[in-house]
């Protein structure tokens, strides 16, 4: 129990933090929608799609893991079940962005797609009623699978919780962020157009929750009851899930560009033109190198994967290196030429604050680890396999 | 096995055989402590901490694995290149003749390919296979190692190898039986 004491004011602390910066922050970023609504209305977006890829990829795991098991999963489950359960306040979050409507989205001005054949042509699907109309149905969908994934009482077993929901779900989730992806990032550039996409932005989301969750593991291996369970082995899988991500990541991004660059044609070359002018190409070289190059080269060595502080730093630099990602997916569909403001910095606060603290809530209400899962460690571990 | 001249042919080593796979941990643990370090173990099923005590550390599998890839990724790029910008200089569709993301594709693919032939033929080299010869099947029971027996093999190429020494170390470990191998 020493340990439990001597964790829960370590809780407290961080909650209370991440509440007061969240605040903070996000009044500062209210400040910014007064001084530059554009700017405050793109940085909000970037920073709710950041931290909606916790929920969402955890969401993901969870149904994953139900279906295939396995060790590394039980280990960080009640990580990924807090984090999904940040879904509803996700959902209340999105209304700035449904705000910014006119300010986001070019397709929403009457005047542009007039003149616009091809917009002309897409008003069916994009047009504000039905565009605010599917964002509700993605919420809700995610919120019933959530519920439909809880377990139904404390002695139920995370591998009995629902296989049946987790394999069509999975199909559906797949699908519904595919959409989503289309919806409120795809559009902001809305004559271009690639299937792909939201298969990137799912793989992306699943990366970056395995790193938070490597890096939260690593903060609490301290306490109990990590502290004296977490083997290099529990590491090890973990890292060759980084790794697997890494590589899926690269070979989706790497499918766009290969299929866009060998078609050649106008509709779709001007994403990419945009990121390789103006600056944009150090951060799209970065992004090849740091997204993919350096963790792969890193992830591939056993020694890191055993060692949960190497890890974690390999984690929490993918995490960052997501965030550029999906500022590389956003911003240039408004500016030419690169560049930063301070929005960006305080938005990601603003919502990760209050998200974090919503997450370690949910987190307290529960233990850390079902203890009590026979896959957590192995039968014998001096004996027989 | 002909030995023409007559002669005791030589031993190859000291097996002994145990009922269980702890007693066969155990025993290869001693016996790694007492100094011999050319031992092997045999079981019918994986033993978890059996690799690590007849003092197996690391392989180099997976660097002759990374060497493949790099051979495989050079190949492919390069008969890429050396074809389309060399060999036969063809415009496709407006291209540059060096146009390096359709070369990815092949690229990888090679990689996968070399990476996965160095593996099974590394592997298979480092372990010395294939090996149609094995003096340790002229002990009658060492069959059952594939069966429901243990066994553990000091080889007498072991520096601190003694016939009677080790014999004795090793029935010392609760051995249900020790034989000598002969080559």
């Amino acid at each position: 129990m020493n340990h439990d004491d001597a964790r829960e004011p370590v809780f407290d602390r961080a909650q209370r933090m991440a509440l007061l910066v969240g605040i903070a922050a996000l009044a500062a970023t209210a400040v910014g929608a007064f001084l530059d609504s554009g700017q405050f209305f793109r940085s909000y977006l970037i920073a709710y799609l950041f931290w909606l890829g916790l929920a969402l990829g955890s969401l993901g795991i969870l149904m994953l893991h139900n279906l295939a098991g396995g060790r590394w999963g039980v280990l960080i489950r009640r990580f990924l079940e807090s984090a999904a359960r940040t879904l509803p306040l996700m959902a209340a979050l999105v209304i700035p962005i449904l705000l910014g409507i006119p300010s986001l989205y070019e397709w929403s001005h009457q005047d542009v797609v007039a003149h616009d054949p091809v917009l002309l042509h897409k008003q069916g699907y994009l047009n504000v009623p039905f565009f605010v109309a599917r964002t509700v149905f993605y919420f809700a969908l995610w919120m019933v699978l959530l519920l439909l994934l809880r377990r139904r009482s404390p002695e139920d077993l995370p591998a009995s919780s629902s296989r049946a929901v987790a394999g069509p779900g999975l199909i559906l989730f797949v699908f519904s962020v595919t959409f989503a992806s289309v919806d409120w990032i795809m559009s902001l550039e809305p004559h271009w157009f690639s299937t792909i996409y939201g298969a990137i932005l799912v793989v992306g989301q699943t990366l970056q929750t395995f790193a938070f969750c490597v890096a939260l593991l690593v903060i609490l291996s301290r306490y109990r009851p990590f502290a004296g369970i977490l083997q290099p082995g529990h590491f090890h899988d973990l890292g060759n899930l980084l790794l697997a991500f890494t590589v899926l990541w690269a070979y989706t991004s790497f499918s766009q560009f290969l299929i866009i660059w060998s078609g050649n044609i106008p509709e779709e070359t001007p994403w990419y033109i945009r990121r390789s002018n103006g600056g944009w190409q150090f951060v799209s070289v970065a992004l090849v190198t740091f997204h993919f190059f350096v963790p792969f080269a890193i992830l591939l060595s056993r020694y890191v994967k055993r060692r949960g502080r190497l890890l974690a730093r390999v984690a929490v630099a993918i995490i960052v290196v997501r965030f550029i990602d999906l500022y590389w997916w956003v911003e240039p569909s408004y500016h030419q030429s690169f560049g930063l403001h301070w929005m960006h910095l305080v938005a990601l606060l603003g919502v990760g604050g209050v998200w974090l603290f919503f997450f370690l809530w949910q987190l307290r209400r529960g233990p850390l680890l079902y203890t009590e899962d026979p896959r957590l460690i192995p039968a014998h571990p001096h004996g027989v396999h | 096995m002909n030995h023409e001249n007559g002669n005791e042919p030589a031993v190859y080593g000291l097996l002994a055989e145990f009922d269980t796979p702890d007693q066969l941990l155990a025993a290869t643990r001693a016996a790694y402590d007492a100094g011999f370090r050319k031992i092997d173990a045999y079981s019918p099923l994986p033993v978890h901490g059996l690799a690590e005590a007849v003092g197996f550390h690391k392989t180099r599998v997976s660097l002759v694995v990374l060497i493949g890839a790099l051979c495989g990724a050079a190949f492919g790029y390069g008969l890429q290149y050396f074809m389309v910008a060399l060999s036969y200089v063809h415009n496709v569709g407006g291209r540059p003749i060096h146009s390096w993301p359709s070369f990815i594709p092949v690229t990888f693919e090679t990689s996968v390919l070399f990476a996965s032939i160095f593996a099974v033929v590394g592997m298979l080299a480092m372990n010395g296979l294939p090996k149609p010869y094995n003096a340790l099947f002229n002990a009658p029971r060492f069959g059952l190692a594939s069966d429901d027996r243990f066994f553990l093999c000091i080889e007498s190429r072991d520096p601190k190898f003694e016939l009677d020494g080790t014999r004795e170390f090793l029935e010392s470990l609760n051995a249900y039986e020790v034989t000598v191998v002969h080559d």
